[in-house]
């Protein structure tokens, strides 16, 4: 009897169709997603046991403490977890509104035969190779940076700690507009994907109520509020985990600076650059807590730019009520 | 119904076909009494142990080497952990690891390498003479603009700028950090203390690009910058390559020779396990960061047959091998160094029995 009620309570989760091939799809995909999730768990939990060692000898000071000495076997993040920050929301700063700018001239300006063609051109920016960015970095940026850009924001932000220091062209200002254009392809896609995503009866409604163009843009925008903040935080997480491009050009040393010309360091760079000649318990274990810090920085990052999400969402409520 | 069954057997069919083909293709290369060996360590060497392998396997055709180059850190690693037949290494492993490895592990040099100092530096035509504690000095952030008295010093007839230098440095961990920090660690007693000898060490002062060809490429894009690479990437991409003073007091210009004399100069004093650093070398000719690469290998071999085969390899490869060396930019060994090299391979040994 028993048996029975098992086997249907079975049949209605897996099959509420009666059908076996839908209960067979069912259970593969029920298998697929779970699969992911434990891929994730899997991770942390390596990353956790292989950084015990690091976690044990120096604790919470790993997160506080500036020297990265692997000769000395003194071994600090923070310099890590502030160049990785530092360079992405420089990033953030430069392409959000660039990004921007590209959807909306791509949705509600520009004629078809200019935005097919030019949305193109986006879009291939998010296919090439990240390593192809690094050497234009260092053969094409750097030295603009350092002759032309870099000595102007000296002379006219000099007063300014952020605009000191050395002029050499490699450092965290470099790194964060090479992540800004890496990344700017990759929210603006998303971005026009929104706009575009958003009712035509929209933007009547606002020009029928006397709306400028400009007017009727910020209509939209608002509209579209939460997909743009999902396609900025897409972005972010590109570039908080983006290696190979920013060692090329962000100077790869572990300091904390207020000037943005200063070399700096992210913890995807240091992992990638020390992790093959790492030797010693101790190194190795701090690389792999360094690998376990920036999952928990993406997902911090990540959770605070859902709230703003969920904030701004909730405030206009999804729907236009720009004025 | 029917369709998705024939699809169904289809894609059923599809997968036994390409088995079968997998499964003929493994075993087509081989043949009855082949060895695979495998190898994994220093990046340094790679294309010398390619060349050797493509070389030795046209020799040999049951014999099948791989290498990969992931780092002597890797190496070592994975020869302790007996995932591989043999390691590579450009330092020496220390004796904390040979002690803590389930095996007595020998070093067989192979060839030797050497760091230059290269340069971006405006109106200077001739090279640049370097003593070593301004190499220290420049490193260590003490001495900050080019025209510092201690720099004309050394260089008497060239005009040097007021610029300030920037130091660029691997990023990277390396064996070419290794070699050069374990010379400035002999040439300055401050280095020693403040920063010491590794393959990634905390540098004072600087930029870090990654690889050779990182800070070759900032080298050449920033004025006043002053670096370190290998000297078959030097040669290679036609850096500039500054003299340094030795330990004789001759200034001595980077070049296979020179890193050979360092090699011959050091011999009387290499241990006999052949585990020595050979920078700061005593010759009048002898180029002072010159360095040799290892491949570390059992000397108690568990197969035979494998082991056979490793002995017959690096046996070819300290001699017929060191012929490929100089046409890839690496010194060859010396003679008595091959000759000492031979013993050690001589003393490998399976179950008792040596292999050669």
């Amino acid at each position: 009897m028993s048996a029975v009620t098992y086997q249907s309570t079975w049949r209605r989760v897996l099959a509420p169709t009666g059908n076996t091939g839908d209960a067979v799809f069912r259970v593969l995909m029920l298998l697929v997603a779970l699969l992911m999730v434990g891929i994730v768990v899997a991770m942390v939990v390596a990353l956790a046991a292989d950084s015990m060692f690091s976690i044990r000898q120096f604790g919470f000071g790993f997160l506080t403490s500036q020297r990265w000495d692997p000769i000395k076997g003194e071994f600090g993040a923070l310099p890590f977890v502030y160049g990785t920050v530092a360079s992405s929301l420089i990033a953030l700063l430069i392409s959000v509104p660039f990004s921007l700018g590209i959807a909306i001239f791509l949705v509600e300006q520009a004629p078809r035969y200019i935005a097919r063609p030019v949305g193109f051109l986006v879009e291939l920016l998010a296919a090439i190779p990240s390593v192809v960015y690094g050497l234009w970095g260092i053969f094409v940026l750097a030295p603009v940076l350092r002759q032309y850009v870099e000595p102007a924001l000296a002379k006219w932000f000099g007063w300014l700690p952020l605009f000191r220091g050395s002029i050499t062209g490699i450092g965290l200002l470099t790194g964060g507009i090479i992540l800004a254009i890496m990344v700017t392809p990759i929210i603006s896609a998303v971005v026009r994907d929104v706009l575009a995503a958003v009712p035509g009866s929209q933007r009547e409604a606002a020009l029928a109520l006397g709306a400028t163009k400009w007017e009727m843009i910020r209509v939209v925008l608002v509209n579209g509020a939460p997909g743009i903040a999902g396609a900025v935080i897409l972005g972010l997480g590109r570039a908080l985990g983006e290696t190979m491009a920013v060692t090329m050009v962000i100077g790869n040393r572990p300091q904390i600076s207020p000037s943005l010309f200063e070399p700096s360091y992210t913890i995807a760079s240091a992992i990638a650059n020390e992790f093959t000649e790492a030797t010693g318990d101790l190194y190795l274990s701090s690389l792999v807590e360094l690998g376990l810090i920036l999952f928990l920085v993406t997902f911090i990052v990540n959770g605070i730019a859902r709230l703003l999400v969920w904030n701004v969402t909730r405030r206009t409520g999804g729907v236009g009520r720009a004025a | 119904m029917s369709v998705s069954k024939r699809s169904f057997q289809l894609v059923a069919w599809l997968v036994v076909l390409v088995s079968v083909f997998v499964s003929l293709a493994c075993n087509g290369g081989g043949g009855s009494g082949a060895v695979s060996l495998q190898g994994a360590g220093a990046t340094f060497p790679n294309p010398l142990y390619q060349k050797w392998l493509s070389e030795y396997s046209k020799l040999h055709a049951n014999v099948r080497i791989d290498y990969q180059s992931i780092g002597s850190g890797g190496g070592i690693k994975q020869l302790k952990e007996q995932t591989v037949d043999f390691g590579a290494s450009d330092a020496p492993m220390k004796d904390d690891d040979l002690k803590s490895a389930p095996g007595e592990i020998l070093h067989i040099p192979t060839v030797l390498g050497a760091v230059v100092i290269t340069y971006n530096l405006q109106g200077v035509s001739q090279p640049l003479k370097f003593s070593p504690d301004v190499v220290a000095d420049i490193f260590l952030g003490k001495i900050k603009k080019w025209n510092d008295p201690k720099i004309v010093a050394d260089n008497s007839g060239a005009t040097l700028p007021a610029n300030d230098i920037t130091v660029v440095h691997r990023s990277d961990g390396s064996g070419t950090s290794a070699v050069f920090t374990d010379y400035l660690s002999k040439v300055s007693a401050e280095w020693k203390d403040k920063v010491g000898a590794g393959t990634s060490p905390s540098w004072p002062v600087g930029i870090g690009g990654k690889g050779n060809e990182g800070v070759t490429g900032q080298v050449k894009n920033t004025p006043n910058t002053i670096g370190y690479v290998e000297l078959a990437y030097a040669v290679q991409n036609k850096l500039p390559a500054a003299e340094i003073k030795n330990a004789s007091g001759s200034f001595v210009t980077p070049s296979i020779d020179a890193v050979n004399a360092a090699a011959a100069a050091s011999a009387a004093t290499t241990p006999d396990d052949l585990r020595v650093s050979i920078t700061n070398a005593a010759g009048p000719q002898a180029y002072p960061i010159s360095s040799y690469t290892y491949i570390l290998v059992y000397k108690e071999q568990k197969d035979a047959a494998k082991g056979k085969a490793l002995v017959d390899f690096l046996w070819w490869g300290i001699h017929d091998g060191e012929n490929y060396a100089k046409e890839l930019q690496y010194a060859p060994l010396p003679a008595d160094i091959v000759k000492r090299a031979e013993g050690k391979i001589s003393s490998i040994s399976s179950g008792g029995k040596p292999l050669r």
